[in-house]
Order: C-alpha cells, then structure tokens, then sequence
C-alpha cells in the first residue's frame, strides 16, 4: 500500500491506475492461481469467457450502486427495477412488434423512471433511501409481474444479439458496454465537476450544502443513474436468457452491494472506486464459478463466499488505517 | 456567613490554554451563589469540575471542612453534590415516568412495576409544581421549559447538598420561572447550597444572596447580592480592556449589505448596515442569535420577516438557499469547523476549490485539474497554509490551517461580503495573527467583513466597527471611538437584564 501522500502531484494519486487497485487485483489473481492448481479444467478459455459471458448485468448494476453508496445512499430497488426493465423489453419486442433499438430505449427508461422516482423522493421528502427503495423494491417487482402476466416470455433470437458472444472472439457484446460502462463510471467519478461533487456530498453534505451546491439535484441525478443502469442490466439479463423472466434478479441488490463493499467503497460514503468494484465483481464471479469447479456445494459456496465479503471489508478497515494493512502485519513482527 | 458547606480555593484548569487561573468562593448551607461571567470566564469548566466530570489541575474544595476530590460524577454525587445541566438529557420515546426513574425503575418478579413507578412519578412532578401533567405522557411532546422543569425533577429526586444550576430559566417561561424559584426557596429552607450559574442579571436580586464574578478564570469578586447592582456587576466582568491597534478608516465606505427589520424564531426585528472595506464585530453572548443573524443573511436559514437590500439597490431580498447568498457575492466560515466546513479526510484540493467547481469545468464537466492546481497552490502561499502539498488531507493539517482552507475556499470563489462565525476558535495564537492580517488586507481590498466573536478583547483590537446581540435584539452599534469593554458588555447583557425581554 502507498503511503498517504509526500509530495506526489495529485494526478498521480486519482489515476485509472491508482496503487490502491493492486491489492485487490493481487486477491483476484491469487484466487485464479488457487483454482487453478486445485482444478484441471478451471485455467481455460471456457471458463473466462462462460464468466465474462455471465458478469455484464451485475457489473453495470453494480457501478451504479458504488455511486449510491458513495452519496451515502442504499439502493436496494436495483434487482427489481432490472426485472421490471426486462419485462417491458420483452413486452415491446412480443406484445408490440417494436424494433430492438425501440424496446431497448423504453426498457432504459423504464429503469430511469424507477431510479428517478427513488431520487425525487429521497431529495423532496428526505426519506431514507433505505426505505424509499424498499418501497420500490415491491413496487418494480410488482410492475415486472403485471407487465408479464406472471409468466416468463421467451422471446427468441431477437434479442440474443445482446449478449450472445460475437463469432470469433467468443464475448458478447454486453460485456464490451459493461467494461465502457466502467471506465466512464470512473473517470466520471474522478475527473468531472459531478463526481468530485457526489465524493463531498457523501463526505459532508452540510458543507457541501453551506457551499452553494445543490445537493437535492447531485442524489436526484445519482439515483437516476442507477436506475438507468440497472435497465441497462435488464437488457442485457434480458438478451442472456432469451427470455423476459419477472422473477429475474432477486437478491441481486444484494450481490451488487457485496460486490461494491468487497471492492472498498465505504456504506458511510464520500470513498470508493468504480474499477475496484469490477474487481470486486470479478472476485466474487470466480470465486463462485471456482468453488463450483473444485466441487463445493451449493451450500458451501454460499458459506464461503459470505466469509470472503466479511473477510474483504475487516481487510478494507486495516487498508484505511494508519497506512495500510503493511503496517498492521508489521505489527506482528516488531513484537 | 454561617459554616461553609463548600470551599473553593485556588482552582486552576487548562486544556490546550489556561482556563481556570485562580478560582475562590464559598457556598453556604441554604444559600443561592450566583456565578456570572462573560463567555469563556469559565463558568462551565467550573461546574464541570465541581460536580465530577472533569478533573481540576491545581488548587482545593473542600465539603464542610472535608478535602473534596471528585472523581467521577459518581463520586460526586455520593457526597451529595448535583447538577442540572443547560440542556435537558431526556428520552423523548420515553415517558416522563420512565424518564424520571430511569436508572432505578421499580421492578416486581423482574418486569417494570409501573403502578409504583407513576406514583413516584406523580410525587416528583408535585415536588416541583408539575402536578397537571401525566407521567405516563411522552417527553417527546413536552416543551422545552417543561423538559427543562423535568430534568430538575429527575435531578432532586434524590437527596442533594449542593445543586448546581447551569443557566436554568434560559427556556423556561416566566410562571415556569416562578416555580423554579419556588422550589429553590424549599431546598434553600433544607439547608441546600445551590451554584446558580446565569446571565441573567435581574433574576440574581430574586433568588441569590452572594454573587461571585469570574473574569479569564479568576474570580475577581464575591459579595453579598444585596451591595451590587447591575451596572456594577457588569463593570466587574469586563474590566479593563487594553486598545487595539488603530485602523485607517477607509475614506471610500459604501453599503454593502442593509439588514432591514429581520425576524425568525430567536432574532427579533434586527437592523443593520454591512459597508465594503469594514470590518464589523457582532459581539453578544453565546445564543443571543449571532450565528443565526450570519446563517440568515447568507440563506442558510429560513426568516419570518424582513428583508435585505444590496449596494445601492433598493430591491428587497430574502436568500432562501446558501446557493441565493453566494450568488450575491457572500460567503459564510462557520462556527463549527469539521461538522459545517471541511471534507474531513479529502484533500486540501478539493476542499478548497469546494465552491468554485464551476471555474474549472471544461467541456462534459470535466475538471480542469491543472488550472485547479494552479489556483489552489496560489492560495495555499498567499494564506502560508501549512502542509506537505496540496494533496494533503485536510484531516493532518492543525486548526488553523483547516481554517485558512475554509477562508481560501471563498476568496478563491471570489465574495465580497465574508461572514466568519467565531473564526480564530481553537486556533494558536500565532495563526490567529495570520488570519487578523489576513482580514485588515481584505477589507482593505474593499471587501465587507464581518466577525462573530465571543473575545471582546479580538473585536476590539481588530473591527472598525462593533454591533452587539442581546437575546436576539441589537443593542447597539458602536464606532471605534465610541466604544469600550464595559458598553460592549453592558449591551450584550441589556435584552436579558430587563424584566420585559422575553
């Protein structure tokens, strides 16, 4: 870990490439290395693109709850609004005879309409996020089964063009838009006048407010952006399956958040990083797509991978403190 | 005077700064001993270490001839020594019951006994002259003078020698107060020794039968209530005040800002004129609605009635968000440095340009990183702010440099009318000249200034000009010449000094 600064120009320290992201990449490599000897067939081609294949959805969703938690906020609507979106895509494509490019624009605002619902009534009413979203939590899960019927519509290739890998290189092209998703997420968290904004919010949002900014619109626009985001994975849930699923998503709030805090963004706010949560997202993908492969149960994988998010955010409190986890092992061998 | 029940001598206390530099007086058994005293003369650190809660340095107390060393509010209390403090300690999803007896509730076979627990209740509300209400009611939805009632309650339930009283009547109406002072009658016929600590001088011929001033921690004089008036007991606390250095007057003085007939909850009917290249004090004592006159100017704070006007313009304005007052040109340093200004473990960077994001936006909102640069490296040595660079967190930094950070974040935004809210608190001393530099050459620059302090002596030495708050009335509004700590003092305590002021 670096230390917290000498004289290093500040360009340095906010870079893409910021020391703090090794840690994790180190975690991620070393769970690689760990399968990998465990099992024969986990090092293969098959199994990265298989994962790269199934990450898109939770990747997008998952930069936007790290802006969430950085205002300080919770979303926890993200799974059923990614449902919900899906839903309406799959009624547009059936129901409707709409072109793909039509049914995808309406399945993104569907999304945006539900995160800018969240955001105009956590901002006009200040109601906790936690409970504004719970709200609509149900409410989009609701919405996803009278948009359906209850049924899960199989739609056909239609759509498989999404996230169906491209001939030749095997990726799909979802993964291509949730890999730019997160390098714009980043760079507009760390180089724009509205990311250096949602960092204060989330940091004091007193000050920021006794400053002249508006904070009601940088939380409308947040929630805003996480529920575009989360109609963005119900697009590309949507093309993965072939099929619009109303129970599609559950607990995936969950997942995202998990993701989020494995890769050090704080609950508190005002801290976090969008590439460390891809790599959070890519921790938790193999270790599960890895456990699976060295034989664990279902069960068990649940157990560990409980423990590895655990593991990651008591890891993250010795990160934050008096320079790093280095200084807490030295620790040990001083005494 | 009969037998002392307590004796303070020589009382010392310093945290980063001497506190309490000699402290002396006696309180006698079923006597009220009124202490008075300035901001900052050190009342509340004397409360503080005579009921327990923090230790003193040097010097004794004694209890009935008894050495005295509290230490803990236990302790304390073990020897009979009680205080009520300013701000009731209550739970308001509780019942005033459960409140009252809430470190002893009355238990049968384990579970509450509430029958027991509202007869007691009931008892302890008589005591006090509360019978009308219900001990089964929530604190939640009592006033604040009958919080205020019920935390005296709370405290005299048990048997006590010696009560201190922390400001009590400041929320209290005035049949509220007639009770208070009943009760205090009662436990003085006991045989009780009361501390009673206010600035309300007009209540002191009621209740209390000595009087001891405190002046920067010392107690300059004790006497019989009965042998001081106001006037007099005012003297005593401002004492002498050395002159500050003086400051040319600008020739070219206009109007920056008129406060006209400004009203809320505490501010009542305030007037004012705010001119480019002053300095203004706004002295009072703490709560007479300085900060609130800062906040409402600026925006942060909704008003009831009034108005302001800019400059020459005669358009009446009210600012209903910070966002208004800063577009007008004004920025506000507040009170309360790490709760209200700084971005605590964020860089000096973005604490800085916090305001001024707009300067720096490029094309898709982009920052202008290197222009930030720039700029923020310009006012971190034009400020001598000091730090290993500006990536630095504004966490390391002492409080006088998160303090220049703060100011440097509106300069850098460029206001002409800068409200500080106690801006050299907790700030050594050497800083504390950097920042009164620091402002002769802003108004110099012709910027407004205007400085909320509780240092009379830090008004003096540096406004032009020095308007005082009394209970959210402004009292008076004094030229350099014309002004002295005495008057200072006198206008500060004048709203609460009458019987009237409400």
């Amino acid at each position: 870990m670096p230390q917290p600064d000498e004289k290093v120009p500040l360009t340095q320290r906010t870079g893409i490439f910021r020391g703090e992201y090794f840690g994790l990449l180190g975690a991620l490599l070393a769970l690689i290395l760990f399968f990998s000897v465990q099992s024969e067939y986990f090092f293969s081609v098959l199994t990265f693109t298989t994962l790269a294949n199934q990450i898109p959805s939770l990747t997008v969703i998952a930069v936007g709850m790290t802006f969430v938690l950085i205002i300080a906020g919770i979303d926890l609507s993200v799974g059923s609004v990614m449902a919900l979106s899906g839903s309406v895509l799959g009624l547009a494509l059936l129901d409707m005879n709409a072109p793909l490019w039509f049914a995808g624009i309406l399945c993104l605002m569907t999304g945006l309409a539900c995160g800018a619902f969240n955001g105009l009534v956590v901002t006009r009413w200040s109601v906790p996020s936690f409970i504004v979203t719970l709200g609509m939590l149900e409410i989009a899960r609701g919405g996803a089964y009278l948009v359906t019927g209850s049924q899960t519509k199989y739609i056909g290739s239609t759509v498989e063009s999404v996230s169906a890998p491209l001939p030749g290189i095997n990726l799909s092209p979802a993964l291509f838009v949730a890999i730019a998703t997160v390098v714009l997420g980043q760079l507009l968290l760390s180089r724009t006048v509205f990311g250096r904004r949602m960092i204060a919010v989330g940091t004091n949002e007193e000050a920021v407010h006794l400053s002249g900014v508006n904070v009601s619109r940088i939380k409308l626009m947040v929630f805003s952006l996480a529920g575009l985001l989360a109609g963005l994975g119900g697009l590309f849930q949507v093309g993965y399956l072939q099929s619009a699923d109303p129970n599609a998503g559950i607990g995936l709030e969950l997942s995202a958040i998990a993701a989020v805090v494995v890769g050090g963004t704080s609950l508190s706010g005002g801290k976090g990083s969008v590439v460390n949560t891809l790599l959070g997202v890519l921790i938790i993908a193999v270790l599960q797509t890895g456990l699976a492969q060295i034989g664990a149960t279902e069960p068990m994988k649940r157990v560990i991978t409980g423990l590895v998010i655990i593991a990651a955010v008591i890891l993250d409190v010795y990160r934050n403190r008096s320079g790093g986890i280095g200084s807490y092992f030295k620790r040990f061998f001083k005494s | 005077m009969s037998a002392k029940l307590l004796s303070v001598s020589e009382l010392h206390k310093r945290y980063a700064v001497p506190v309490l530099e000699g402290v002396n007086f006696d309180v006698a058994p079923g006597q009220v001993h009124a202490l008075v005293g300035a901001n900052g003369a050190g009342k509340t650190t004397l409360c503080r270490i005579i009921c327990g809660l923090t230790p003193h340095d040097a010097g004794n107390m004694q209890i009935e001839g008894i050495a005295y060393h509290p230490e803990s509010v236990v302790d304390a209390e073990g020897h009979g020594v009680r205080i009520v403090m300013q701000e009731p300690h209550l739970i308001d999803t509780l019942s005033i019951g459960e409140n009252l007896f809430f470190s002893e509730l009355p238990k049968r076979r384990g579970v509450i006994d509430f029958d027991r627990l509202y007869d007691q209740s009931r008892r302890a509300l008589e005591s006090i002259g509360l019978q009308g209400l219900d001990p089964k009611q929530n604190v939640g939805s009592l006033g604040i003078g009958q919080r205020q009632l019920i935390e005296i309650a709370r405290v005299l339930i048990h048997p006590c020698r010696i009560l201190i009283l922390d400001e009590p009547t400041a929320a209290l109406t005035d049949p509220q107060i007639d009770l208070l002072f009943k009760k205090i009658e009662e436990l003085k016929a006991q045989g009780t020794g009361i501390i009673y600590v206010s600035h309300r001088i007009s209540e002191f011929k009621r209740i209390a039968d000595d009087i001891t001033v405190l002046k920067n921690g010392q107690s300059v004089s004790t006497s019989r209530v009965a042998d001081l008036n106001a006037d007099e007991i005012v003297r005593l606390m401002a004492g002498d005040l050395e002159q500050g250095q003086q400051q040319a007057i600008l020739s070219d003085i206009s109007s920056a800002i008129r406060v006209r007939n400004l009203s809320d909850s505490l501010l009542n009917n305030v007037n004012l004129d705010i001119h480019y290249g002053e300095i203004l004090g706004l002295a009072g004592l703490i709560g007479s609605g300085r900060t609130e006159l800062l906040r409402a100017i600026f925006g942060a704070d909704r008003i009831d009635d009034g108005h302001l006007m800019l400059e020459d313009c005669d358009d009446q304005l009210i600012f209903e968000s910070p966002q208004e007052g800063i577009r007008h040109g004004i920025g506000l340093i507040p009170e309360d440095r790490s709760r209200q200004g700084l971005l605590q473990d964020r860089s000096i960077t973005s604490n800085m340009s916090l305001a001024s994001m707009q300067n720096f936006r490029q094309a898709l909102g982009w920052i202008d990183k290197e222009m930030e640069q720039t700029s923020v490296e310009a006012y971190r040595q034009k400020l001598e702010i000091n730090c290993t660079g500006i990536s630095q967190s504004v966490s390391e930094l002492s409080g006088g440099n998160q303090q220049k950070v703060i100011i440097s974040r509106w300069l850098m935004k460029d206001c002409k009318v800068l409200l500080f809210d106690e801006p050299t608190r907790g700030i050594d001393i050497q800083t504390r000249e950097a920042i009164y530099r620091l402002l002769y050459d802003l108004a110099a620059q012709g910027k407004a200034i205007v400085i909320v302090s509780s240092e009379i002596q830090e008004l003096t030495t540096i406004c032009d000009r020095i308007a005082v708050l009394s209970n959210g009335q402004l009292t008076a509004d004094f030229q350099r010449d014309e002004w002295s700590a005495e008057k200072i003092m006198a206008a500060s305590f004048s709203a609460y000094t009458d019987d009237a002021a409400a």
